[in-house]
């Protein structure tokens, strides 16, 4: 009982010290979002500002035309449609893939898993130009379908990836019970496979948002009006030549940040999806 | 604690999401119609225009758009479509579109006509720049664009960077703006605002392993007559003015007179500096003024932020000043050059300029006396600027200009550190503006 | 473990067992493929021509976006890149970036993750909490830490200086060696969490049975930790190790944002430095040789990996 006691403490204090990490860069992107630029000059500083403004909220919402500001707006929307486009093709594509390497003995197996990880080994940098032509080709330059494309072809791999290596750790028995039972392979991807891989199929899709949502330097060379443009090339260009409102910039951050964190939230009780006594013992 | 029930995923799910993937997919590709703005127009004779301009510098983007609308009730059969980024994206954005020719006028720096006109990125102006009023353009001006006799811009974007003082500081250490005219002048009223306690670093260089660092020395360089390249191009930096240039910078750190915090500071972080008052003389560009005398930026009161002329080396021989612009360029890959020149010639005449003269300064020294333009930009800015554009010292024109510039900035902070003397560090770097490709 | 398809497909069938595990073998193999056709399409498909343009460039002096009759150089590129300490220097940065921002991330990953498996009250507060720093887009993320270790203004001198830790302001990040740890903390705070979503996965996999049975058996907690977690969750920990090095030595977008590689090229990654050599140099050629020599850097760090903490994973070696 004393011992459980002291567990509970020690786990509530780490995830405390842990919050307390995490939150107050966060707690001072807010401040520097609120503040005028010349208080947060101030040495001593002074942790809150007194004077406190949401001019910058109000910009970034109310602002027309073409300014920094609506174009914010735009690529929250653009950001959203591509990544959540990419995480939905290259997850249902990639779980296919991924049952093929775990489940299936074929030759060329490792040696194909190898070359598609190695595309996702190659530094973006080094396709900027050839994959520019390409774009450009297919009339996909500036567009969001173009971004998505790419995005994907990168995302792809990593999730043949992870979710192959997640379904060896499912126990074969579950499904050869099904199998037995008459379900062909799909099936059995579908009833058995797939709901006991949930909470790696969500890591995954979460990891593969991020690759989106986050990705800067094709965002950044392939797009150039509000049709494609992307969040953190919107933030760039808050960046003058010579200066740099860093409230501005955390003012973007913060906004750019809750779609994720929402999402996060609203799946976050799927994640952890243990295997209840029925499943195993079956 | 039960977590979440495991119910399977049906086939019902899977066609979920797989339909929700596909509307997402085809929301977007619905997107990409209507953006692929290609450069032919709709009705026969209309042209359009795809320009890439800078978000944030000189002019802004309404400046842009107001220049613009003028240029196309002027020309009906050309429109103009352009695109603005961050100046970091700018280099980057014109290398890969080059073979693509997806833009027709672009925004350079002044350091980059000779990497993209030995490139063939940019197309060659001289002829066209030639046919305007060239002798009221200032000196300084005109030859940002320029790389072996040929001119492969038309200079749009002005800058160059001034000194500016807190005269309250300066009275309080019993010294005026007059004393700050040379360089020995500058040295004995830094000595005067530390021995007298006014401030423990009284000066402040954007001494940054950046490009900020290069336009700092650039000022020194040409102050102490020095020069880049000879006039066969080869490097002469590290000989003469230059190396005085240098050593006038290590000097200022070891005698406690520039903030040891120089060296990592970029424009941005002087003004900031000097705006909590933490500096009292400083160089920087046009920017800084509106930024030291705004209150919600500054702590410091308009009155007392001075601007005036980069101090002279020699008494008496007026120096020039670093050459900061931007010029406008033509895209080899344009497949409409002679409206691009159009728009160019335009957006860069006397009268666009001047009426926007409050984010830019002109090219056109004439405009200087205009009431209109003194009224806008602040007499003291434009009596200023009137002395110190027309001669500017530009940074070396060489094609390797990013590879060799950043040896220079190593070699620079090295010098600053102390780790090597002011010669060799600049030696070295001389090397890199004559080098090659890496061997 | 057998395969119980392969006997159900052979189960009535006449000709010998051989030619049968032939049948249904190729039967896999087909079905197999077909699995894979639309992830060969969306993988390969845009990038094999891009791939291959880049190895051709590789091969030539190209110094310029266009294309062109450049003289061939062989693997000129190639060994001017390995006999360039420039790039080795590169290298050993990228190195020392990825092994400690790896091993950090590891290292909180597994405890932040048992605390997300953890019986804590308020659980989806703590989690959405440690969702945070991974949504904070790169961007913000590099511009926040340069603002908070900012050497005239930063929260960090304010806060030490006020709390007594030093005496006066410091400049964090002017220098190369002090700059390239900044990074390593402002990417080990962003992507811990996202090792530690991963991780948690792993974890949930783990049946619970095990544990109690050895609470049962009367092990400490830390025990079965050591015993049953860690090689339970080790195939999980593979995959994010692999994963968290590719990422590392392809680092670029942050270094971009806070330090655009300074000072004094301290914070040069070797992705950073194929960037200016490729773009802002316009060294076509020879940028093309580096990214093909980073590929198969990573490629031997990631084999090495896999041999070193060999699961019997299918994988790669």
């Amino acid at each position: 009982m004393a011992e459980s006691r002291r567990y509970r403490i020690f786990i509530h204090a780490a995830a405390i010290v842990v919050s307390l990490v995490f939150l107050l860069p966060f707690a001072w992107l807010l401040i520097a979002s609120l503040a005028s630029p010349v208080d947060l000059l101030r040495v001593p500083l002074k942790w809150v500002p007194s004077h406190l403004s949401f001019s910058r909220y109000e910009s970034i919402f109310s602002s027309t035309g073409d300014t920094i500001f609506a174009n914010f707006r735009a690529a929250l929307i653009n950001s959203l449609i591509v990544a959540s486009a990419t995480v939905a093709i290259s997850l249902t594509i990639g779980v296919f893939g991924a049952y093929a390497f775990a489940r299936l003995k074929f030759r060329l197996a490792r040696a194909s898993l190898l070359l598609f990880l190695s595309t996702y080994m190659i530094p973006p940098i080094a396709l900027v130009i050839p994959m520019y032509l390409i774009m450009v080709k297919l009339h996909l330059l500036d567009s969001r379908l173009g971004l998505i494309i790419v995005y994907c072809s990168f995302a792809t791999p990593f999730v043949l990836w992870i979710m192959g290596n997640y379904f060896q750790t499912i126990p074969r028995e579950l499904e050869d019970a099904a199998r037995v039972d008459g379900c062909t392979r799909i099936g059995a991807l579908f009833r058995v496979i797939l709901p006991l891989a949930r909470p790696g199929l969500l890591s995954t899709a979460l990891f593969a948002f991020l690759i989106a949502w986050d990705e800067f330097l094709y965002a950044l060379i392939f797009t150039s009006t509000n049709a494609a443009k992307t969040i953190p090339v919107a933030i760039a260009e808050f960046t003058g030549r010579y200066t740099t409102d860093f409230g501005l910039q955390a003012t973007g951050g913060i906004l750019a940040a809750l779609p994720p964190v929402l999402i996060a939230v609203v799946f976050q009780r799927y994640i952890v999806g243990g295997l209840s006594a029925g499943a195993v013992k079956g | 604690m039960r977590e979440d029930d495991e119910r399977p995923i049906t086939r019902r799910d899977f066609l979920g999401t797989a339909a929700a993937g596909t509307a997402a997919f085809y929301l977007a590709a619905c997107g990409s119609g209507s953006s692929s703005s290609s450069s032919s127009g709709k009705s026969a004779g209309t042209v359009t225009l795809n320009n890439l301009f800078q978000q944030q510098a000189g002019y802004s983007a309404s400046d842009i758009a107001g220049m613009t609308a003028e240029f196309e009730k002027a020309n009906s059969n050309i429109k103009v479509n352009n695109t603005l980024v961050a100046y970091e994206a700018l280099h980057d954005k014109i290398v890969a579109a080059a073979p693509a020719g997806t833009y027709d006028v672009v925004l350079g720096d002044c350091i980059w006509p000779a990497e993209f006109g030995s490139k063939n990125i940019v197309k060659d102006l001289t002829s066209l720049v030639q046919g305007l009023p060239v002798n009221e353009i200032f000196p300084g001006a005109i030859q940002m664009a320029l790389y072996k006799g040929k001119y492969y811009g038309m200079p749009w974007i002005l800058d160059t960077k001034y000194m500016y003082a807190n005269t309250a500081m300066l009275k309080k250490a019993g010294k005026t703006t007059a004393d700050l005219k040379t360089l020995t002048g500058m040295v004995s009223t830094l000595e005067a605002l530390k021995s007298k306690g006014v401030l423990k670093y009284p000066f402040m260089g954007s001494w940054k392993q950046a490009e900020a660092v290069v336009c700092d020395y650039a000022t020194l360089v040409g102050a102490f007559g020095g020069k880049f390249l000879d006039s066969a191009g080869k490097p002469v930096f590290n000989t003469g003015g230059g190396v005085q240039a240098l050593e006038f910078m290590k000097m200022l750190l070891d005698k406690g007179l520039a903030n040891p915090s120089s060296t990592s500071s970029a424009e941005e972080e002087v003004l900031k500096a000097f705006a909590a008052e933490q500096v009292a003389v400083n160089w920087n560009w046009t920017f800084q003024l509106a930024g030291a005398t705004e209150p919600s930026k500054s702590k410091v009161p308009a009155g007392d932020v001075a601007i005036m002329h980069t101090p002279q080396g020699t008494p008496g021989v007026t120096p020039p000043g670093v050459n900061g612009g931007q010029p406008l360029m033509i895209t080899t890959g344009s497949s409409h050059p002679n409206e691009a020149w159009e728009y160019i010639k335009f957006i860069t005449s006397k009268q666009a300029q001047n009426n926007y003269v409050k984010d830019s300064l002109p090219i056109w020294a004439p405009s200087y006396d205009e009431p209109a333009v003194i009224k806008t930009a602040g007499a003291q800015l434009v009596s200023v600027a009137k002395t110190q554009l027309p001669d500017m010292i530009l940074r070396p024109q060489v094609p390797n200009y990013n590879a060799a510039s950043q040896e220079l900035q190593v070699q620079i902070q090295k010098a600053l550190l102390g780790k090597t003397s002011a010669k060799s560090a600049l030696d070295t770097a001389a090397k890199a503006f004559s080098a090659g490709a890496p061997v | 473990m057998t395969d119980a398809s392969a006997n159900v497909a052979t189960a009535g069938a006449l000709p010998a067992r051989r030619s049968t595990r032939w049948l249904a073998r190729t039967r896999e193999a087909r079905f197999a493929a077909l699995l894979l056709v639309p992830s060969v399409i969306v993988v390969f498909g845009i990038v094999i021509y891009p791939v291959l343009r880049t190895l051709y460039t590789s091969f030539y002096a190209v110094n310029s976006p266009f294309p062109g009759n450049y003289p061939g150089v062989g693997f000129h590129n190639y060994t001017a890149a390995l006999s360039n300490p420039g790039f080795w220097s590169a290298v050993e940065r990228t190195a020392y970036f990825t092994f400690v921002s790896t091993a950090l991330e590891l290292l909180f990953g597994i405890g932040i993750a048992l605390l997300l498996y953890a019986p804590l009250r308020m659980r989806w507060l703590f989690r959405t909490i440690v969702v945070l720093p991974w949504a904070l887009p790169t961007i913000v993320n590099g511009a926040l830490w340069r603002y908070m270790f900012d050497a005239n203004y930063g929260v960090i001198n304010a806060a030490f200086t006020q709390l007594h830790l030093i005496g006066s302001y410091k400049a964090w990040l002017s220098s190369p060696f002090g700059a390239l740890n900044i990074v390593i903390l402002a990417d080990v705070w962003k992507n811990t969490s996202l090792v530690a979503f991963f991780l948690l996965a792993g974890l949930a996999t783990i049946p619970r049975e095990l544990y109690e049975a050895a609470r049962i058996d009367g092990v400490t907690p830390f025990q079965a930790f050591m015993r049953i977690t860690l090689p339970l969750l080790r195939p999980a920990i593979v995959v994010v190790l692999v994963l968290r090095t590719i990422e590392a030595f392809k680092v670029f977008d942050i270094i971009y944002v806070m330090t655009g590689g300074g000072p004094a090229n301290g914070t040069q990654s070797v992705s950073f430095y194929t960037y200016q050599r490729a773009f802002s140099d316009e060294y076509f050629g020879y940028g093309s040789a580096l990214a093909y020599l980073i590929v198969l850097f990573i490629l031997v760090l990631a084999a090495l990996y896999i041999r070193a903490l060999r699961s019997d994973n299918y994988g790669i070696g």
